[in-house]
């Protein structure tokens, strides 16, 4: 999900961007570094090949059709740290020439999508990509990566304060479900096709695996993303927005921020740990490659 | 009089292992036109990649005196101009001017210099007034004139074309003959088309499975192996 | 496709295309943030934006009536929220939410329509941003075009063999493998031209006085703007 300018409040939308901006800046530095500039059309090619893959339709149910959102598939070929700095010349074409997501949401975006959706694909194919569970495997990447994207994206908004009734939550939330599913399938099928084509277009994950630093980064995604959903549905929390009040104001609102309930504090902090900890490991994981 | 190209012994497999050349013998002199010609897969666009040391294979490779390897890889690039099959795959930069001056910003001139010489060669193809333009809003044949330039302007000895014909209609390919008739270089053609090839050149060698298999004047060549229906005079 | 038309309207000429990138780029993110940190008076305000920003495109001389329908692209989704949010109880928000919106993406076209791409890539970078990154959006819009029209007749493949779901993935990797073919491509074009792992720019854009001076006023007119509404109540 692209979300617009204009929605995100001001701490919202300059604290992504802060964020972003040396995460982006590290991941290119980085890129360069192993690739130079001779892996630029690859990425270049590769990135306008997810565009075009869009039109692509897959028949997932009974007059309805989903396509590829991309991000596991490009992580499982070119490796995690190429597919983040795609997603990202994705997400920035997307906002400047598709007027597809804005420019000052352009952190949150790029975070959702091509840093913190990317490594969340990429995990489950990292540890168990070399097992018997490898299907299993690539399938819960790409289902992990849209869904990542889509919830951090929904907490961004909330956080924000706009206001979503339980029903509402609920069906984005369910759809948010079914197009992960869809993706997980559709990335698994293209990965089945690819190898019949060429198996070693597919990279192989890293022989050295550190279990705990990736269990650490697999709990810090599960906690963010499973932590908005209980915040979400728990009934003391979004039902509460007429009568609480912000625990702080800042100087930007002229009007109150809705609060997501008493609980909106820790909440917020799991959050921000959770974010942590994956930048932590996504430094440390690709510092191995 | 030595020979701008000589190839002795040329072997070439494929990393699946699959050979691709089985000992192949060629020569270029100055000026001449030569065509490849042969059926796809046999092998010529194979061989013409070795000559800019694009792939490595075992035998012996001399461009204008110097063996083709890893370190003399950057000189003999400025001798021999390549323009590949697919003119999208060529033309990389957003403007026809960026993609000329490509070359020769990368053999260090000067920015200023180098899009005055693009745009001379641009001059001399013909595409001058499209200096500013995207690539995709050209049509075939004008990508094809101005992939010609991009190679011209690093003043080339030879220059190797691979297919230039696909993609083009009659009156573009007529454009592309007479253009290249008034270019001086030495000039390798790698095509199917037998009309275009008895136009340009003065001599062809036949590749088959990985091999040269004749060599002569294309209309002798096109007799022998039954090409004859490519031929349309 | 939509970006074709795009490109088209930031390949015209007006003082607004010859401005340099950064002169455009600058004030607008001080316009973005004016905009999205404004709440007092915000229908006022938002109109106020609009008429300065209509004002900007008839002076670029790009088709009005384009660009405004062009960024009404954001409102299906805006209206959306937009219309829950004013169910839950805070209209004043979901008007907000549309405002702001199109207001953000009619001043990104406004300057989008009004610079080439590959231009603007080059300014977003000399204000600091990786090139590296900028050079692969830089391909990634190059190709966009090459790869969407494989993907059109990989779609006719797919939906020829039954449209099942098997089909469409057989499709997928063979698009995908095309494209990564065409990038190899691509990269021995690059080595064929002297390339050795860094591309030069052709030139550096150059800021003149009329840059300055466009800046400086773009930049104040929203700050200047919202100062005086806000003082008026």
């Amino acid at each position: 999900m692209h979300i617009p300018d204009g929605f995100l409040s001001t701490p919202v939308w300059a604290a992504l961007d802060a964020a972003a901006a040396p995460a982006v800046g590290l991941i290119a530095r980085r890129a360069q570094r192993t690739f130079d500039d001779s892996k630029v059309p690859l990425l270049g090619v590769m990135g306008a090949f997810v565009f075009a893959a869009q039109m692509i339709n897959f028949p997932v149910g009974p007059g309805t059709s989903g396509h590829l959102v991309g991000g596991a598939l490009l992580a499982y070929t070119l490796g995690p740290a190429a597919a983040s700095v795609v997603l990202t010349a994705i997400v920035t074409i997307q906002a400047l020439v598709f007027q597809d997501g804005g420019i000052l949401a352009l952190g949150a975006n790029v975070l959702n999508m091509a840093i913190l959706g990317v490594l969340a694909g990429y995990l489950p194919y990292h540890f168990w990509g070399r097992t018997r569970g490898r299907r299993l495997a690539i399938f819960a990447g790409g289902a992990l990566s849209v869904l990542t994207s889509a919830v951090l994206a929904l907490s961004e908004l909330l956080f924000s304060g706009i206001r979503m009734p339980g029903t509402v939550l609920g069906v984005s939330l369910g759809l948010f479900a079914v197009s992960a599913l869809v993706e997980g399938a559709i990335t698994l099928g293209a990965i089945r096709a690819l190898e019949a084509i060429q198996p070693d277009f597919i990279c192989r994950p890293d022989a050295r695996r550190s279990f705990a630093l990736g269990a650490v980064a697999l709990a810090a995604v599960l906690l963010v993303t499973g932590g908005v959903l209980l915040a979400s549905s728990a009934p003391d929390g979004i039902e509460r927005l007429g009568s609480a009040r912000a625990l702080f104001s800042t100087p930007f609102s002229g009007y109150d921020i809705a609060a997501l309930g008493r609980g909106w504090f820790p909440k917020a902090a799991a959050g921000l740990v959770g974010l942590g900890l994956v930048y932590g490991v996504c430094l440390i994981i690709g510092r191995r490659r | 009089m030595a020979a701008l190209i000589e190839v002795r012994g040329l072997h070439y497999r494929y990393p699946d292992g699959t050979a691709a050349l089985r000992g192949v013998d060629f020569h270029l002199e100055e000026q001449e036109s030569v065509a490849l010609l042969g059926a796809n897969g046999s092998g010529k666009t194979t061989f013409a990649l070795h000559l800019n040391g694009l792939l490595a294979g075992e035998g012996s490779v001399t461009v204008c005196g110097l063996g083709v390897n890893r370190q003399s890889a950057g000189q003999i690039r400025r001798k021999i101009g390549f323009v590949f099959q697919d003119s999208d795959s060529q033309l990389f930069m957003p403007t026809v001017i960026d993609d000329v001056s490509f070359g020769l910003l990368n053999q260090g001139h000067g920015a200023q210099e180098s899009a005055g010489r693009a745009l001379a060669a641009l001059e001399r193809v013909g595409m001058a007034s499209a200096a500013a333009k995207a690539p995709y809003h050209l049509s075939a044949g004008e990508k094809k004139r101005v992939a010609i330039a991009g190679v011209l302007a690093m003043d080339p000895q030879i220059l190797v074309l691979d297919e230039p014909t696909t993609f083009l209609d009659p009156p573009a390919q007529r454009a592309l003959i007479s253009l290249l008739q008034e270019l001086p270089q030495a000039k390798i053609l790698i095509t199917h088309d037998a009309c275009f090839a008895a136009e340009l050149c003065t001599r062809a060698v036949f590749f088959d499975k990985g091999r040269i298999v004749g060599e002569g004047s294309v209309l002798e060549l096109v007799k022998s192996f039954g090409w004859d229906s490519a031929v349309r005079r | 496709m939509h970006h074709v038309v795009l490109d088209q309207w930031s390949r015209r000429s007006s003082p607004l295309h010859r401005r340099d990138p950064r002169a455009k780029l600058i004030p607008l993110i001080v316009f973005l943030v004016v905009l999205a940190t404004s709440h007092r008076l915000l229908p006022v305000f938002s109109a106020c934006l609009f008429a300065l920003l209509c004002v900007t495109l008839l002076w670029a001389r790009v088709p009005l009536g384009g660009v405004l329908a062009r960024a009404a692209i954001v409102l299906p989704f805006t209206i959306v929220f937009a219309a829950v949010t004013w169910v839950a109880g805070d209209p004043a928000r979901g008007a907000a939410l549309v405002l702001k919106s199109y207001l953000s993406a009619l001043a990104v076209l406004a300057v989008v329509s009004t610079t080439p791409l590959p231009v603007l890539l080059r300014g977003v970078e000399m204000l600091g941003a990786p090139r590296f990154l900028l050079m692969v959006s830089q391909f990634l819009y190059r190709y966009l075009f090459v790869v969407s029209e494989e993907a059109q007749h990989m779609r006719k493949a797919a939906a020829s063999r039954g449209g099942s779901f098997r089909a469409a993935a057989g499709a997928l990797a063979v698009l995908f493998a095309r494209s990564y073919k065409q990038a190899g491509e691509i990269h021995s074009a690059m080595l064929a031209r002297g390339f050795q792992g860094r591309f030069h720019p052709l030139a550096a854009p150059h800021f003149h006085a009329a840059d300055t001076a466009f800046l400086i006023f773009a930049s104040s007119a929203p700050v200047l703007l919202r100062v005086a509404i806000e003082r008026m109540v």
